[in-house]
């Protein structure tokens, strides 16, 4: 086996890489209309895709994981916070769970 | 209060839930890192200088299997290749004139939450925010593995699908009220999650890793999407709002 530190390097120089690359290679911004477009959409998908159905995953129970979709896109959608949304989350699958 | 400041203690606020969900989880990656042999120490620097949960996992089985360090960079650009994404799509959220300092920094912890609620600012993207989520969630994830590593997980399994269910609700917070103004944003919410579900189902796409998915997906929707429904000139970027930074 290797160097356990050379492997903890390795890993970190090319998570490091992935992450500032295009920081710091793309300084202004992109002329064409599609890339703009694309990268503005690029949030919306990749976070919901990210969301579900790992959600369901994440819990005990796939529907105590269904009910914090349900009840945190309800908070989110009445105009509730970062906090507020992630505190409702947690609070039907601590509750949920109790039964479940 | 200068702006910095002020966006600085808001970055630090919305961290906190992303911070404790952190912790929760990394217990766990401390497990892991453990099983492999790692001390807590060495639990620690790979959290610390990593941040990422599954590139981790992926790293601390090509640790296990003592292979190549080649290959240890290869498993890591895959499992990380998603944050190439997030950072492009922040780099049109800066001011062009920021500074080498600033992106160099911003682009140590490009999380998949810290991604989130930096994103989700309006205007120009202002570093401190993103420094003031980071001062609370490195330490967390950092001390959670090391932790993990010499006392294994010690929260009851239910507050730990709680915590990480947080994170989850992070997104929510980000992706659904640019839904509800947004019909176009809308259906391709909708979509993602109807994709997402059955590319995690299909045949072939269900073996692939879940970051993989996450980025096959990323370009085709976000793609068709552009394709589609090209954002007109000035609504992208950092014009839609106050400018903040």
């Amino acid at each position: 086996m290797r160097n356990v530190y050379g492997y903890i390097w390795v890993m970190a120089a090319v998570s490091y890489a992935v992450r500032v690359l295009p920081l710091t290679l793309i300084r202004r911004p992109l002329k064409s209309r599609f890339l703009q477009s694309f990268l503005y959409y690029v949030p919306y998908v990749t976070l919901a895709v990210m969301t579900f159905p790992a959600i369901l995953d994440a819990t005990q129970s796939p529907v105590s994981g269904l009910l914090a979709l349900l009840a945190g896109i309800a908070a989110a959608w009445m105009g509730a916070g970062l906090f507020p949304v992630a505190l409702v989350c947690c609070a039907v699958v601590f509750a949920a769970e109790w039964f479940l | 209060m200068s702006e910095n400041t002020k966006a600085f203690g808001e970055g630090m606020r919305d961290g906190v839930p992303i911070a404790v969900g952190y912790f929760a989880v990394a217990l766990s990656i401390g497990m892991a890192a453990r099983s492999v042999g790692l001390t807590p120490l060495q639990g620690l620097l790979a959290s610390l200088l990593n941040n990422a949960s599954a590139g981790e996992y992926a790293g601390f089985t090509v640790i296990a299997a003592g292979a190549s360090y080649l290959e240890m960079a290869l498993v890591i650009l895959i499992a990380n290749a998603r944050y190439l994404l997030m950072s492009c799509a922040l780099s049109q959220r800066l001011r062009p004139g920021t500074g080498l300092g600033h992106r160099l920094l911003m682009g140590f912890d490009v999380t998949d939450e810290i991604f989130a609620i930096t994103i989700a600012r309006p205007g120009w993207l202002n570093p401190f925010y993103t420094y003031g989520a980071m001062s609370l969630c490195i330490p967390c994830w950092g001390a959670g593995t090391g932790l993990g590593v010499i006392i294994g997980n010690l929260l009851p399994a239910r507050a730990v699908s709680a915590f990480s269910v947080a994170l989850y609700g992070m997104f929510l917070a980000v992706i659904i009220p640019p839904s509800r103004k947004s019909r176009v944003v809308a259906c391709l919410v909708a979509l993602s999650f109807a994709a997402s579900y059955a590319a995690s189902v299909a045949p072939g796409l269900s073996s692939l890793s879940a970051g993989t998915r996450t980025i096959i997906l990323t370009v085709a929707l976000a793609g068709g999407a552009a394709l589609l429904f090209p954002v007109p000139a000035g609504e992208e970027a950092g014009k839609e709002g106050p400018e903040h930074a």
